[in-house]
């Protein structure tokens, strides 16, 4: 499989990598550009099965970066309440690149009421074990004892009785940047101002960014916002400052229910595949991940999610695809259409007589 | 069994909006174009959940007028250079003249306006740093700036008089930029994840190209003497006719994503955009051989491109704002299965 070439790496990347612009790709730091010795591709898996909605990740985000205060709508410096949920921030931008949305929700009750057993019973019919995921005795510990079923369906705060006939549980799912594969952001930024760093996320450069705002406009996660006092775009850099001192991101440090977990991205699909498992087995339906398939419209992402509900009901798009997909079509029609141009203008001057 | 999440879906709503808690379009009747010959195109009625109703993607942080005005600018002086290097190699002194002044002045003020969008003005050479073909606006740097340093210098040369060899050079350069300076804008606009633009990328282009020729055209016929504008009524004619038929497609294939195009401010604009366009081809035909009615439909086809311009612009704008253009298009195209990779959702 080894093709031996004489051109410099960037040259031999172009050549062989496949997947430039849709699909999964198996290393994108390579692709980007960096020696083969780079870091492991790292990320979040966010687990919102156990996301209490504490907002620990917001905060610490906040801190450490140095955020601006921003009320729901991203009007800086503006304290304001949505009106609509505890949650008061309200969307991803450029002055919070993590975000706790709130999801209350009830049904009517029409189905028998849960038969009890005793918790844990039936602890080890469960599941395949996590245990080759990394720091396997305690996850898997963890995993088995506290956040079972039983956790999850009978005595868990998100769902609970009122009255007789009405159930409510409420969904908390911490959002961020998803560090796609294929980043749109990445793709359209015409300065290079954001870049794939060697850990596989992707990143601005606030001293290069003269604010053209594409990359607002092309991602299909509505992530990255422009600071309107500023003229520069922001969103989460995964605290890649951190990460180049050995550090994990802050908001990841500080969730207390480890639904957000950072580490090499490998592992983390490995830990998320189990989890999932782990619920079904469990009998959670509902769970899903988000962003897991590196065959999906963005070729994967660097952050995914386990999530409880369609992805919509978190405000995140159902099936999104990365824009440059379709870039070699609309370079052609653009190309064409050009030729049109130049092909009417001939013609409209060559039809017309002289004077 | 037990219930609470263990159970698929079932039946979980918004807690405060009742028992039918989702969002549903509205079915609605989209009014075809032209003169109310009843095209209807029905937008079935779609159920669709978000979050609170807040949008998914975000709105373009592009301002306006700043952008439709490039848009127009860098249309109207690219088809304007084509003209005016053809004509300069037939031999049609007036005619060239016009069409590089139009090109020289067109192409300063999209920089102008280009510079003037971007947050930090200042930075704007940063755009020379690197050159990506995955970005519609580094390629389009890379066409405006030879552009308008070809076509700046030759309409000065041309107001000058000087160097008549170097004029025909310079002009001849911006002619094969001028194209796809007016082409490649609806490539900027489509490759975004704004829902209403990018299921219009295949036509985008030729919109902004026939847009720009109807422009372009229109400005060459109200300046040149009418004997010998004729190319310029030719290509503006055409450009109209190109402009209309492939805004009628991006109008009408796109579903649901082709509704922005006809509610509200933007559909306002491109029902006036229509109209001043098919009026000013319409009067050019009939009319543009006379000083007045070369004036009158060169300025409604200018006016037309310009609106087309704004219209495009502000539907897109319009279809950011709204979660259903991301979600309901989503949905459809998982469910019919038409998606060539897999789904993003693993269960």
């Amino acid at each position: 499989m080894t093709s031996v070439s004489s051109a410099s790496p960037g040259l031999r990347g172009l050549r062989d990598v496949k997947n430039r612009l849709f699909g999964p790709l198996p290393d994108v730091a390579q692709e980007a550009g960096y020696e083969p010795d780079h870091p492991k591709r790292v990320g979040f898996f966010t687990d919102t099965s156990v996301c209490i909605g504490c907002k620990a990740c917001e905060v610490a985000c906040k801190e450490w970066n140095t955020l601006p205060m921003d009320d729901s709508h991203g009007q800086r410096d503006a304290l304001g309440l949505s009106g609509m949920s505890y949650d008061n921030t309200g969307q991803l931008g450029a002055n919070s690149w993590r975000h706790v949305a709130f999801i209350e929700q009830s049904r009517a009750v029409d189905l028998p009421m849960p038969t009890f057993g005793r918790p844990g019973d039936d602890r080890h019919d469960h599941g395949p074990s996590p245990a080759n995921a990394g720091d396997p005795i305690s996850l898997a510990n963890a995993q088995q004892s506290v956040l079972n079923a039983e956790a999850l369906s009978e005595f868990d705060p998100q769902t609970g009785q009122t009255g007789a006939d009405k159930q409510i549980r409420w969904l908390m799912s911490s959002d961020v940047c998803k560090h796609c594969t294929h980043a749109g952001c990445l793709d359209v930024c015409p300065t290079g101002a954001l870049f794939r760093s060697e850990f596989g996320t992707v990143v601005v450069q606030g001293d290069i960014c003269n604010g053209c705002g594409y990359c607002v406009a092309a991602c299909p996660y509505g992530v990255i916002d422009q600071r309107k006092d500023d003229g520069r775009v922001f969103k989460c850099t995964m605290c890649y400052d951190r990460l180049t001192d050995g550090l994990q991101p802050a908001c990841a440090t500080a969730c207390p229910t480890t639904s957000i977990q950072f580490g090499d991205l490998d592992e983390l699909q490995a830990r998320a595949d189990a989890r999932l498992a782990t619920l079904k087995a469990q009998g959670v339906e509902t769970a899903r991940l988000y962003g897991r398939d590196e065959n999906d419209g963005v070729g994967g992402d660097g952050a995914f999610f386990l999530l409880l509900d369609e992805p919509e009901v978190y405000g995140l798009p159902p099936d999104p695809i990365v824009t440059t997909r379709d870039l070699p079509a609309m370079w052609k029609a653009a190309g064409k259409a050009a030729v049109m141009m130049i092909g009417v203008a001939a013609t409209a001057v060559l039809g017309s007589r002289r004077r | 069994m037990t219930g609470g999440i263990t159970s698929p879906d079932a039946g979980w709503r918004q807690a405060d909006r009742g028992p039918s808690t989702q969002h549903s379009t509205k079915k609605r009747r989209k009014r075809g174009g032209g003169r109310g010959r009843g095209e209807v195109a029905m937008v079935d009625d779609v159920e669709f959940t978000s979050y609170y109703g807040r949008q998914i993607v975000k709105t373009p942080v592009w301002k306006s007028p700043d952008v439709p005005l490039y848009l127009f600018l860098g249309g109207a002086a690219g088809s304007s250079s084509i003209l005016a290097a053809i004509a300069d190699l037939t031999d049609r002194p007036k005619l060239t003249r016009v069409g590089r002044y139009t090109a020289g002045v067109g192409s300063m003020l999209s920089v102008v306006a280009l510079v003037h969008d971007l947050g930090r003005p200042e930075r704007f050479l940063h755009m020379l740093r690197v050159f990506k073909l995955t970005s519609p606006l580094s390629v389009g740097t890379y066409i405006l700036s030879p552009f308008s340093a070809a076509a700046g210098a030759t309409a000065a040369v041309e107001l000058l008089g000087w160097f008549p060899r170097l004029k025909r050079f310079g002009g001849v350069v911006s002619a094969i930029f001028g194209g796809p300076l007016a082409t490649y804008t609806g490539v900027l606009l489509a490759n975004t994840a704004v829902p209403s633009w990018h299921a219009a990328y295949k036509q985008l282009p030729y919109v902004f190209g026939g847009s720009a020729m109807a422009a372009g055209g229109g400005i060459s016929m109200i300046f040149v003497p009418v004997d010998e504008a004729g190319p310029a009524r030719k290509m503006a004619v055409a450009g109209a006719a190109i402009e209309l038929a492939v805004v009628h497609k991006v109008e009408h294939d796109h579903g649901i994503l082709s509704e922005p195009f006809h509610e509200g401010r933007p559909g306002k604009l491109m029902q006036a955009a229509k109209t001043a366009t098919a009026a000013g081809a319409g009067l050019t035909v009939l009319a543009g051989r006379t000083r007045i009615g070369a004036i009158a439909s060169g300025t409604l086809l200018a006016a037309g491109s310009l609106l087309t311009r704004f219209g495009v612009f502000e539907a897109g704008i319009a279809s950011t704002k709204d979660p259903k253009y991301v979600v309901v298009p989503q949905r459809e195209r998982l469910e019919a299965g038409t998606n060539e990779h897999a789904s993003t959702v693993t269960r």
